[in-house]
Protein backbone atom coordinates (compact mmCIF):
# COMPACT_ATOMS: atom_id res chain seq x y z
CA UNK A 1 0.00 0.00 0.00
CA UNK A 2 3.03 1.90 0.19
CA UNK A 3 3.01 3.36 -3.19
CA UNK A 4 -0.44 4.50 -3.25
CA UNK A 5 0.09 6.67 0.17
CA UNK A 6 3.18 8.11 -1.78
CA UNK A 7 1.03 8.89 -4.62
CA UNK A 8 -1.46 10.47 -2.49
CA UNK A 9 1.25 12.47 -0.47
CA UNK A 10 2.55 13.71 -3.98
CA UNK A 11 -1.04 14.82 -4.70
CA UNK A 12 -1.21 16.72 -1.66
CA UNK A 13 1.75 18.24 -2.27
CA UNK A 14 1.06 19.67 -5.58
CA UNK A 15 -2.26 20.70 -4.15
CA UNK A 16 -0.85 22.52 -1.53
CA UNK A 17 1.70 24.70 -3.91
CA UNK A 18 -1.15 25.27 -6.49
CA UNK A 19 -2.59 26.41 -3.70
CA UNK A 20 -0.32 29.16 -2.57
CA UNK A 21 0.96 29.80 -6.51
CA UNK A 22 -1.84 30.33 -8.66
CA UNK A 23 -3.77 33.84 -8.78
CA UNK A 24 -6.93 32.91 -10.38
CA UNK A 25 -9.71 31.98 -7.78
CA UNK A 26 -11.11 29.60 -9.93
CA UNK A 27 -7.78 27.33 -9.93
CA UNK A 28 -7.10 27.73 -6.29
CA UNK A 29 -9.75 25.98 -5.59
CA UNK A 30 -9.35 23.42 -8.00
CA UNK A 31 -6.36 22.58 -6.36
CA UNK A 32 -8.18 22.18 -3.25
CA UNK A 33 -10.31 19.79 -5.19
CA UNK A 34 -7.04 18.04 -5.68
CA UNK A 35 -6.06 18.14 -2.21
CA UNK A 36 -9.04 16.52 -0.85
CA UNK A 37 -9.00 13.70 -3.95
CA UNK A 38 -5.51 12.91 -2.64
CA UNK A 39 -6.60 12.30 1.25
CA UNK A 40 -9.37 10.19 -0.18
CA UNK A 41 -6.55 7.97 -2.26
CA UNK A 42 -4.48 7.50 0.94
CA UNK A 43 -8.26 6.96 3.03
CA UNK A 44 -9.26 4.01 0.55
CA UNK A 45 -5.53 2.70 0.65
CA UNK A 46 -5.89 2.39 4.30
CA UNK A 47 -9.31 1.15 4.04
CA UNK A 48 -7.92 -2.13 1.39
CA UNK A 49 -4.64 -2.14 4.20
CA UNK A 50 -6.82 -2.57 7.41
CA UNK A 51 -9.59 -4.85 5.68
CA UNK A 52 -11.76 -2.47 7.37
CA UNK A 53 -14.65 -0.09 5.24
CA UNK A 54 -14.55 2.67 7.53
CA UNK A 55 -12.01 4.47 5.49
CA UNK A 56 -14.16 4.08 2.05
CA UNK A 57 -16.86 5.71 4.18
CA UNK A 58 -14.85 8.60 5.42
CA UNK A 59 -14.27 9.18 1.77
CA UNK A 60 -17.80 8.62 0.70
CA UNK A 61 -18.10 11.75 3.42
CA UNK A 62 -15.12 13.89 1.97
CA UNK A 63 -17.20 13.36 -1.64
CA UNK A 64 -20.29 14.89 -0.33
CA UNK A 65 -19.42 18.01 1.62
CA UNK A 66 -16.34 18.64 -1.03
CA UNK A 67 -19.67 18.80 -3.28
CA UNK A 68 -21.12 21.21 -0.89
CA UNK A 69 -17.92 23.04 -0.80
CA UNK A 70 -17.80 23.89 -4.15
CA UNK A 71 -21.28 24.64 -4.50
CA UNK A 72 -20.64 27.58 -2.01
CA UNK A 73 -17.21 28.64 -3.01
CA UNK A 74 -18.45 28.97 -6.97
CA UNK A 75 -21.16 31.04 -5.63
CA UNK A 76 -19.23 33.11 -4.03
CA UNK A 77 -16.22 33.73 -6.70
CA UNK A 78 -19.30 34.58 -8.86
CA UNK A 79 -20.00 37.53 -6.44
CA UNK A 80 -17.28 38.52 -6.42
CA UNK A 81 -16.50 38.01 -9.74
CA UNK A 82 -19.89 39.71 -10.59
CA UNK A 83 -19.13 42.81 -8.29
CA UNK A 84 -15.04 43.41 -9.41
CA UNK A 85 -15.21 41.64 -12.41
CA UNK A 86 -11.92 39.69 -11.45
CA UNK A 87 -11.05 36.31 -10.17
CA UNK A 88 -7.98 37.01 -9.41
CA UNK A 89 -7.09 36.25 -6.02
CA UNK A 90 -5.41 39.29 -5.18
CA UNK A 91 -7.70 41.72 -6.37
CA UNK A 92 -9.97 41.40 -3.58
CA UNK A 93 -7.73 42.89 -0.80
CA UNK A 94 -10.33 45.81 0.65
CA UNK A 95 -9.56 44.50 3.68
CA UNK A 96 -5.71 45.29 3.64
CA UNK A 97 -5.92 48.88 3.70
CA UNK B 1 -0.40 -2.85 -9.17
CA UNK B 2 0.44 -2.97 -13.11
CA UNK B 3 -2.53 -0.52 -13.42
CA UNK B 4 -0.82 1.96 -10.62
CA UNK B 5 2.42 2.24 -12.08
CA UNK B 6 0.50 3.15 -15.40
CA UNK B 7 -2.04 5.89 -13.96
CA UNK B 8 0.49 6.98 -11.21
CA UNK B 9 2.65 9.02 -13.41
CA UNK B 10 -0.17 10.18 -15.59
CA UNK B 11 -1.63 11.47 -12.86
CA UNK B 12 1.89 13.29 -11.11
CA UNK B 13 2.09 15.09 -14.67
CA UNK B 14 -1.45 16.17 -14.70
CA UNK B 15 -1.56 17.38 -11.49
CA UNK B 16 2.20 19.30 -12.43
CA UNK B 17 0.41 20.61 -15.35
CA UNK B 18 -2.68 22.30 -13.31
CA UNK B 19 0.39 24.50 -11.92
CA UNK B 20 1.70 25.18 -14.95
CA UNK B 21 -1.17 25.61 -17.58
CA UNK B 22 -1.89 29.33 -18.09
CA UNK B 23 -5.65 29.05 -18.66
CA UNK B 24 -7.80 27.34 -16.45
CA UNK B 25 -10.21 25.65 -18.93
CA UNK B 26 -6.73 23.26 -19.62
CA UNK B 27 -6.53 23.18 -15.56
CA UNK B 28 -9.99 21.93 -15.62
CA UNK B 29 -9.48 19.02 -18.04
CA UNK B 30 -6.33 18.27 -16.66
CA UNK B 31 -8.18 18.08 -12.66
CA UNK B 32 -10.78 15.78 -14.84
CA UNK B 33 -7.39 13.71 -16.09
CA UNK B 34 -6.35 13.38 -12.65
CA UNK B 35 -9.63 12.63 -10.79
CA UNK B 36 -10.45 9.77 -13.96
CA UNK B 37 -7.27 7.78 -13.04
CA UNK B 38 -8.41 8.22 -9.79
CA UNK B 39 -11.69 6.48 -9.82
CA UNK B 40 -9.74 3.69 -11.73
CA UNK B 41 -7.53 3.40 -8.46
CA UNK B 42 -10.55 2.95 -6.69
CA UNK B 43 -11.43 -0.07 -8.40
CA UNK B 44 -7.93 -1.70 -7.93
CA UNK B 45 -8.32 -1.07 -4.19
CA UNK B 46 -11.76 -3.02 -3.87
CA UNK B 47 -14.04 0.14 -3.75
CA UNK B 48 -16.26 0.24 -6.64
CA UNK B 49 -19.12 2.04 -4.84
CA UNK B 50 -16.33 4.67 -4.92
CA UNK B 51 -14.89 4.58 -8.48
CA UNK B 52 -18.79 5.12 -9.62
CA UNK B 53 -19.45 7.88 -7.36
CA UNK B 54 -15.84 9.59 -7.85
CA UNK B 55 -17.07 9.38 -11.86
CA UNK B 56 -20.99 11.26 -10.99
CA UNK B 57 -19.86 13.05 -8.49
CA UNK B 58 -16.54 14.43 -8.69
CA UNK B 59 -15.96 14.59 -12.41
CA UNK B 60 -19.65 14.65 -14.27
CA UNK B 61 -21.05 17.33 -11.32
CA UNK B 62 -18.08 19.15 -9.24
CA UNK B 63 -16.09 19.19 -12.80
CA UNK B 64 -18.60 20.52 -15.20
CA UNK B 65 -19.74 23.31 -12.19
CA UNK B 66 -16.36 24.20 -12.50
CA UNK B 67 -16.58 24.66 -16.26
CA UNK B 68 -19.70 26.23 -16.38
CA UNK B 69 -18.10 28.74 -14.02
CA UNK B 70 -15.61 29.38 -15.98
CA UNK B 71 -18.09 30.07 -18.69
CA UNK B 72 -19.61 32.71 -17.38
CA UNK B 73 -16.28 34.38 -15.57
CA UNK B 74 -14.51 34.48 -19.29
CA UNK B 75 -12.07 31.13 -20.48
CA UNK B 76 -9.49 33.80 -20.79
CA UNK B 77 -9.41 35.13 -18.04
CA UNK B 78 -6.06 33.57 -17.49
CA UNK B 79 -3.27 34.34 -14.34
CA UNK B 80 -1.31 37.54 -13.80
CA UNK B 81 2.48 36.65 -13.37
CA UNK B 82 3.02 39.84 -10.97
CA UNK B 83 3.65 38.82 -7.78
CA UNK B 84 2.13 40.69 -4.61
CA UNK B 85 4.06 39.59 -1.98
CA UNK B 86 7.84 39.46 -2.60
CA UNK B 87 9.48 35.84 -2.76
CA UNK B 88 5.72 34.08 -2.36
CA UNK B 89 6.12 32.18 -4.74
CA UNK B 90 9.40 31.27 -4.23
CA UNK B 91 9.39 30.28 -0.88
CA UNK B 92 5.26 28.57 -1.41
CA UNK B 93 7.79 26.09 -3.92
CA UNK B 94 10.22 25.57 -1.42
CA UNK B 95 7.51 24.79 1.22
CA UNK B 96 5.96 22.35 -1.08
CA UNK B 97 9.34 20.75 -2.11
CA UNK B 98 10.17 20.43 1.79
CA UNK B 99 6.74 18.74 2.19
CA UNK B 100 6.97 16.54 -0.38
CA UNK B 101 10.47 15.19 0.50
CA UNK B 102 9.13 15.00 4.20
CA UNK B 103 6.18 12.93 3.46
CA UNK B 104 7.45 11.20 0.66
CA UNK B 105 10.55 9.78 2.55
CA UNK B 106 8.89 9.59 5.78
CA UNK B 107 5.98 7.17 4.23
CA UNK B 108 8.45 5.12 2.21
CA UNK B 109 10.25 4.32 5.52
CA UNK B 110 7.38 2.98 7.68
CA UNK B 111 6.10 -0.72 7.17
CA UNK B 112 3.03 -1.25 6.91
CA UNK B 113 2.69 -4.95 7.46
CA UNK B 114 0.66 -7.10 5.25
CA UNK B 115 -2.50 -5.82 3.68
CA UNK B 116 -5.29 -7.55 4.80
CA UNK B 117 -7.53 -7.12 1.51
CA UNK B 118 -11.43 -5.93 1.80
CA UNK B 119 -12.04 -10.00 0.21
CA UNK B 120 -13.71 -10.46 3.78
CA UNK B 121 -15.76 -6.96 4.32
CA UNK B 122 -17.02 -7.26 0.68
CA UNK B 123 -18.15 -10.65 0.64
CA UNK B 124 -21.60 -9.29 0.52
CA UNK B 125 -20.80 -6.70 -2.60
CA UNK B 126 -19.31 -3.72 -1.56
CA UNK B 127 -22.28 -1.55 -1.89
CA UNK B 128 -24.19 -3.39 0.53
CA UNK B 129 -21.37 -3.67 2.48
CA UNK B 130 -21.58 -0.05 2.82
CA UNK B 131 -24.76 0.33 3.39
CA UNK B 132 -24.57 -1.59 6.51
CA UNK B 133 -22.21 0.73 8.11
CA UNK B 134 -23.00 3.85 6.75
CA UNK B 135 -26.92 3.09 7.83
CA UNK B 136 -26.02 1.72 11.45
CA UNK B 137 -22.72 3.29 12.94
CA UNK B 138 -22.44 6.37 10.75
CA UNK B 139 -26.22 6.94 10.31
CA UNK B 140 -25.88 10.39 12.38
CA UNK B 141 -23.81 11.45 10.28
CA UNK B 142 -25.01 10.56 7.02
CA UNK B 143 -28.71 12.73 8.34
CA UNK B 144 -26.38 15.91 9.24
CA UNK B 145 -24.79 15.62 5.83
CA UNK B 146 -28.74 16.36 4.25
CA UNK B 147 -28.63 19.31 6.65
CA UNK B 148 -24.96 20.17 4.93
CA UNK B 149 -26.02 20.34 1.66
CA UNK B 150 -29.66 22.02 1.99
CA UNK B 151 -27.28 24.48 3.81
CA UNK B 152 -25.21 24.40 0.97
CA UNK B 153 -28.34 25.08 -1.69
CA UNK B 154 -29.51 27.64 0.36
CA UNK B 155 -26.36 29.56 1.03
CA UNK B 156 -25.53 29.35 -3.41
CA UNK B 157 -29.09 30.65 -3.99
CA UNK B 158 -28.80 33.74 -1.47
CA UNK B 159 -25.14 34.27 -3.09
CA UNK B 160 -26.31 34.44 -6.44
CA UNK B 161 -29.70 36.21 -5.92
CA UNK B 162 -29.71 39.69 -6.43
CA UNK B 163 -32.39 42.37 -5.02
CA UNK B 164 -34.16 44.39 -7.64
CA UNK B 165 -33.32 48.01 -7.08
CA UNK B 166 -35.43 49.52 -9.98
CA UNK B 167 -38.58 48.69 -11.04
CA UNK B 168 -38.51 46.44 -14.77
CA UNK B 169 -38.84 48.83 -17.74
CA UNK B 170 -41.99 47.75 -19.85
CA UNK B 171 -41.99 48.00 -23.62
CA UNK B 172 -44.01 51.37 -23.53
CA UNK B 173 -41.34 52.31 -21.22
CA UNK B 174 -38.37 51.21 -23.49
CA UNK B 175 -40.28 52.58 -27.11
CA UNK B 176 -40.57 56.20 -25.01
CA UNK B 177 -36.46 55.68 -24.05
CA UNK B 178 -35.63 54.67 -27.75
CA UNK B 179 -37.83 58.07 -28.98
CA UNK B 180 -36.08 60.36 -26.40
CA UNK B 181 -32.54 59.02 -27.66
CA UNK B 182 -33.77 59.72 -30.97
CA UNK B 183 -34.98 63.54 -30.03
CA UNK B 184 -31.57 63.73 -28.32
CA UNK B 185 -28.68 62.48 -30.01
CA UNK B 186 -29.97 61.62 -33.12
CA UNK B 187 -29.82 57.92 -32.75
CA UNK B 188 -31.74 55.84 -34.80
CA UNK B 189 -34.79 54.68 -33.29
CA UNK B 190 -35.48 51.26 -34.98
CA UNK B 191 -33.62 48.15 -35.27
CA UNK B 192 -29.86 48.03 -35.75
CA UNK B 193 -28.84 46.63 -39.68
CA UNK B 194 -28.33 43.46 -39.94
CA UNK B 195 -24.41 41.53 -40.25
CA UNK B 196 -23.95 40.12 -44.16
CA UNK B 197 -22.48 41.99 -47.09
CA UNK B 198 -24.88 42.04 -50.01
CA UNK B 199 -25.10 38.26 -51.20
CA UNK B 200 -21.35 37.29 -51.33
CA UNK B 201 -21.20 36.99 -47.01
CA UNK B 202 -24.20 37.01 -44.80
CA UNK B 203 -22.18 35.24 -42.01
CA UNK B 204 -22.69 37.57 -38.68
CA UNK B 205 -19.11 38.50 -38.39
CA UNK B 206 -19.08 40.31 -41.77
CA UNK B 207 -20.28 43.74 -41.38
CA UNK B 208 -23.04 45.35 -43.45
CA UNK B 209 -21.74 48.14 -45.73
CA UNK B 210 -23.58 51.38 -45.29
CA UNK B 211 -24.13 53.30 -48.82
CA UNK B 212 -20.90 54.55 -48.90
CA UNK B 213 -19.53 51.87 -48.84
CA UNK B 214 -17.64 51.84 -45.07
CA UNK B 215 -18.66 49.20 -42.75
CA UNK B 216 -21.52 49.37 -40.22
CA UNK B 217 -19.72 48.77 -36.71
CA UNK B 218 -23.66 48.62 -35.33
CA UNK B 219 -24.31 45.50 -37.54
CA UNK B 220 -22.11 43.08 -35.43
CA UNK B 221 -22.53 42.17 -31.94
CA UNK B 222 -20.38 43.69 -29.44
CA UNK B 223 -18.79 40.47 -28.53
CA UNK B 224 -17.07 40.10 -31.75
CA UNK B 225 -15.81 42.61 -31.75
CA UNK B 226 -14.11 42.68 -28.44
CA UNK B 227 -13.13 39.44 -29.53
CA UNK B 228 -11.69 40.80 -32.60
CA UNK B 229 -12.74 38.47 -34.83
CA UNK B 230 -15.01 40.57 -37.17
CA UNK B 231 -14.09 40.34 -40.75
CA UNK B 232 -13.12 43.59 -42.49
CA UNK B 233 -14.82 44.78 -45.52
CA UNK B 234 -12.04 45.65 -47.47
CA UNK B 235 -10.43 42.26 -47.68
CA UNK B 236 -13.76 41.01 -49.10
CA UNK B 237 -13.35 43.69 -52.08
CA UNK B 238 -9.55 42.46 -52.85
CA UNK B 239 -11.31 39.22 -53.37
CA UNK B 240 -13.84 40.77 -55.96
CA UNK B 241 -11.06 42.29 -58.05
CA UNK B 242 -8.86 39.10 -57.43
CA UNK B 243 -11.84 36.94 -59.17
CA UNK B 244 -11.79 40.22 -61.85
CA UNK B 245 -8.40 39.84 -62.50
CA UNK B 246 -8.46 36.05 -63.41
CA UNK B 247 -11.50 36.52 -65.22
CA UNK B 248 -9.22 39.04 -67.57
CA UNK B 249 -12.09 42.09 -66.99
CA UNK B 250 -10.69 45.41 -66.07
CA UNK B 251 -11.76 47.08 -63.20
CA UNK B 252 -14.48 49.28 -63.31
CA UNK B 253 -13.62 52.87 -63.62
CA UNK B 254 -13.88 55.04 -60.66
CA UNK B 255 -13.56 52.48 -58.06
CA UNK B 256 -10.46 51.72 -55.82
CA UNK B 257 -10.48 49.22 -53.30
CA UNK B 258 -11.14 50.98 -50.15
CA UNK B 259 -14.25 51.91 -51.45
CA UNK B 260 -15.76 48.03 -52.01
CA UNK B 261 -19.47 49.04 -51.63
CA UNK B 262 -19.80 49.98 -55.16
CA UNK B 263 -19.19 46.28 -56.27
CA UNK B 264 -22.60 46.36 -57.70
CA UNK B 265 -23.04 44.46 -60.73
CA UNK B 266 -23.59 46.76 -64.04
CA UNK B 267 -26.94 46.05 -65.20
CA UNK B 268 -26.78 44.07 -68.02
CA UNK B 269 -27.68 45.76 -71.31
CA UNK B 270 -31.03 45.40 -72.79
Amino acid sequence: MTPYVVLSSILFTIGCVGVLTRRNAIVVFMCVELMLNASNLALVAFAKQHGNLDGQITAFFVMVVAAAEVVVGLAIIMTIFRTRRSASVDDASLLKY
Amino acid sequence: MITFWILAPIMVLAALGILFVRKAVHAALLLAVVMISLAVLYLTLQAPFLFAVQIIVYTGAILMLFLFVLMLVGVDASDSVVETIKGQRFLAILGGLLLGVVLVVGLSQMSLGAVVGLDDANANGNVSALADILFSRYVFAFEVTSALLITAALGAMVLAHRERLVPKPTQADLAAQRMQDYAASGKHPGNLPTPGVFARHNAVDTPALLPDGTASESSVSRVLAARGTVRSAPTMADDITEIEKQLGQAPHAGRDASAPATTEEEAPAT
